[in-house]
């Protein structure tokens, strides 16, 4: 034994080798074995968040339809009035892109700055495409085109917008603007809409959370100490749900409690009430129907803590003398707490990003962010607001999650 | 001295059995005629009668599915016997609930709270009882020092090793000062070395605090090491109810004899019966005396059985009580004894326990004579 651990110092460098070697085969299968997994990853959520959290920040719509005029109002002193040779540069830059037809992209930009953007540029830019030579003063040309261009506050407005980067998608995310002396102020309340959107969110989250921890807790604790044959039909019901489409769940609901529904048929029927509920297309239709999407994700976490959870503390805490009820509170219910905590927060981060169920069975004031983000996405390509609203999803729910596992203990968190 | 600071009073190497000043009988159980049935065809168990003294250690030993932990458990309050009555110190408790018992459980895999620490697991039977945090304190000092775990009662379940873990989960059982502690194969889950120091422990604790113990275990050494009486179980019955000398030695029934040490059967039938002795024939003719278990009658088919170190091997025309003429077809040496396998001119095999020096000379082959007394073969009814 100890002639073997002590060999001859070639033996060990021998040895060193061969364990390196050893080493490197096992770390090579290693890497093989993830390498699917992280370059999915990677191209299907790495990249693309990044490329989202970058469009947040980035502002190159008017720097490449107007490039001569942007880098020029990236050098320009904001306290002097812009002269003839930036009326010219300008001018020409319009001209230019009004005749290769890329000046739909800077109008769009620069309406998101300042009210009538888009009919100021594509007002100038009709007017500029039908000169024929060079204008003797640039700055009547446009000044005839729009009386706008005489207004230093557009000007200041098209510097702000010609990148490279700005944080205009990020303040207007949480409802700030700069003002003319460019500083960080509240939008007037008839613009400000995301922070009450985002607040929104977050209190619909926690509704459905809570709701499904009520729901969800005492099922898994019948489920967990059912006998098998029991508990298996129950964990077939209990993923049904999950296994059916969230479109066809989310329209049964539809079903069950519109005015006519069932469900209103049914307390009329008994004379609870004599006019149907509104139960749909508001916040209850939201709330009961994610609190039912979201149910399986609350009991599964919880049902696999309770079943690791041996019958015999119980029992123990009971021959020592504690009440059943007592048992209970102080012996299993702490141990189900890992599960609890898994569950409400996958329950809570998943609702925060919820987008179809509140779209389709909810009314205007219960539309949630990811629907502010799927409208500007697809329907008005305002990519750099939508890609701004994910970041405050995101930032949100990091802090969210921060916190909760700061509250609940990180290591407590026990996913499945 | 209040009867609620006991466990103070006893300093932890205390020899005095600590019952003084107490009823005599409030650890004494007794099992009347208790049946338990699950599903109301089978009985897990049959017809119990038992009686355990104050201050006895009694185990309860069977093969698993026997209904020893169902005995348990009833005790314990746990199950809820479908006929019969338990009563303890006196007291009829069948229908009283498990948490107002206050009976003492130590489990097999200790069922130490894991979210506690050891002196809050200690201090969990006494905060339910309404005692006091300074009192709770000092009696958690005094249960640590009775188990020799004084610097471990800030440290987490989790963080002890198997022994320590057990140990704790005997303080725990013991602290709210039981007359009666019920264990249910608490050593099952240590290895052998640990098992036999904590049997020990155990014993020792019976011993210093007088406390009844019903040990449940099928470990049949445990139980003959540490009991003053096992009861044997099998099928839902008990076999047998004795101190651990007579388990082994006087088995009553078959059941026991083979389930309790290794033993010789020889199938026989009852010839005569002559006081305390019995004449058995075997089916080669061979006529075997022996002694009859107490319901053994004459013409009757029983099985004859031996302890391999009951036989001893000598060289052929010895004679004696009962002498076989045998052949050796095996030896195996163990250090300090050694296992032969004789084959009886008869045609049965017989395995024989030898000390070394003994039975040097027995090599493969060899023709020798194995003896027995009477008294050492026990004629059981099948």
């Amino acid at each position: 034994m100890t002639a073997a651990a002590i060999p001859a110092t070639q033996d060990r460098s021998r040895l060193r080798r061969d364990l390196a070697r050893a080493g490197r085969r096992r770390r090579l299968l290693a890497i093989g074995l993830i390498a699917p997994l992280f370059l999915f990853l990677l191209f299907s959520f790495i990249i693309p968040i990044g490329d989202m959290l970058r469009r947040a920040v980035v502002d190159s719509e008017i720097a490449e339809t107007w490039p001569h005029a942007a880098a020029m109002l990236r050098q320009w002193d904001r306290r002097k009035d812009p002269d003839e040779a930036m009326f010219a540069v300008l001018g020409r830059d319009i001209e230019a892109s009004a005749k290769a037809h890329t000046v739909a992209t800077a109008a769009r930009r620069l309406n998101y700055a300042i009210d009538g953007g888009r009919s100021l540029v594509m007002d100038t830019g009709r007017a500029l495409r039908k000169l024929d030579a060079e204008p003797p003063s640039w700055r009547e040309a446009l000044v005839a085109a729009n009386p706008a261009w005489g207004d230093k506050k557009t000007w200041i407005a098209l510097a702000e917008a010609s990148g490279p980067l700005t944080d205009f998608y990020l303040l207007t995310a949480v409802d700030l603007e700069r003002d003319s002396a460019n500083r960080i102020v509240h939008r007037p309340a008839q613009q400000s809409l995301y922070i009450e959107v985002l607040a929104r969110t977050v209190l619909i989250s926690v509704t459905v959370t809570v709701l499904c921890l009520l729901l969800g807790f005492p099922l898994a604790y019948y489920v967990a100490s059912a006998p098998p044959d029991r508990a298996g039909l129950l964990m077939i019901l209990v993923l049904l749900p999950l296994w059916t489409s969230l479109l066809v769940r989310t329209v049964a609901w539809i079903v069950l409690l519109q005015d006519q529904g069932i469900v209103n048929q049914m307390l009329m029927a008994v004379g609870l009430i004599d006019a149907p509920l509104r139960l749909i297309f508001n916040r209850t239709g939201v709330v009961i129907a994610m609190t039912h999407v979201l149910l399986p994700f609350m009991i599964l976490p919880i049902i696999a803590t309770m079943r690791s959870i041996p019958p015999t503390y119980v029992r123990a805490a009971i021959s020592l003398g504690a009440h059943p009820a007592v048992a209970f509170w102080k012996v299993y219910l702490p141990q189900t707490l890992p599960g609890v905590a898994a569950g409400t927060l996958l329950v809570f981060i998943m609702a925060l990003g919820y987008y179809v169920t509140p779209t389709l069975v909810g009314g205007p004031k219960d539309q949630m962010l990811a629907y502010f983000i799927a409208f500007y996405t697809t329907q008005s390509s305002n990519w750099g607001l939508a890609a701004a609203l994910g970041v405050l999803l995101l930032v949100a729910t990091a802090i969210l999650y921060f916190a909760y596992s700061r509250l609940a203990g990180l290591n407590q968190v026990r996913l499945g | 001295m209040p009867d609620g600071s006991r466990l103070n009073a006893i300093s932890p190497l205390a020899d005095e059995p600590r019952d003084a000043g107490r009823h005599a009988d409030a650890g004494a159980v007794r099992f009347e005629g208790v049946e338990k049935t699950y599903d109301g065809e089978t009985l897990v168990v049959h017809d119990l009668d038992l009686d355990i003294a104050a201050g006895e250690f009694l185990t309860l030993l069977g093969p698993s599915g026997s209904g020893k932990t169902t005995t348990l458990m009833m005790l314990a309050g746990f199950e809820v016997p479908t006929r019969g009555t338990i009563s303890v110190g006196g007291r009829d408790i069948t229908r009283v609930p498990p948490h107002k018992r206050g009976i003492g459980m130590v489990f097999q895999n200790y069922a130490l709270f894991p979210h506690m620490s050891v002196a809050e697991n200690l201090a969990f039977p006494l905060g339910v009882r309404g005692i006091g945090k300074p009192e709770r304190k000092s009696r958690v000092t005094n249960a640590l020092e009775m188990v020799r775990m004084e610097d471990f009662g800030a440290r987490m379940p989790g963080q002890l090793s198997g022994g320590q873990q057990q140990r704790v989960a005997l303080a725990r059982a013991l602290i709210f000062e039981p007359t009666l502690v019920l264990m249910d194969e608490p050593l099952g889950a240590l290895d052998k070395q640990l098992r036999e120091h904590m049997q020990y422990e155990i014993k020792d604790l019976h011993r210093r605090l007088g406390v009844t113990v019903i040990y449940v275990t099928h470990d049949q050494t445990e139980a003959l090491t540490m009991s003053d009486r096992v009861a044997v179980f099998n099928h839902g019955r008990v076999q047998q109810v004795a101190p651990p000398r007579d388990i082994y030695e006087r088995p009553q029934t078959a059941f026991v004899a083979q389930f309790i040490g290794e033993n010789n059967r020889i199938t026989a039938k009852i010839e005569k019966l002559a006081g305390a002795q019995a004449i058995a024939v075997t089916r080669s003719g061979q006529r075997i005396l022996c002694e009859p278990a107490a319901e053994a009658k004459a013409g009757e088919d029983v099985l004859v059985s031996i302890r391999p170190e009951a036989l001893s091997v000598a060289s052929p025309g010895t004679g004696g009580e009962n002498a076989l003429p045998a052949t050796v077809s095996n030896v195996i040496y163990h250090g300090d004894h050694i296992r032969l396998t004789v084959a009886a001119g008869s045609g049965e095999e017989f395995v024989v326990k030898a000390p070394t020096r003994q039975a040097e000379h027995a090599t493969i082959g060899t023709n020798v004579e194995i003896v027995w007394n009477a008294r050492d073969a026990r004629a059981l009814p099948i």
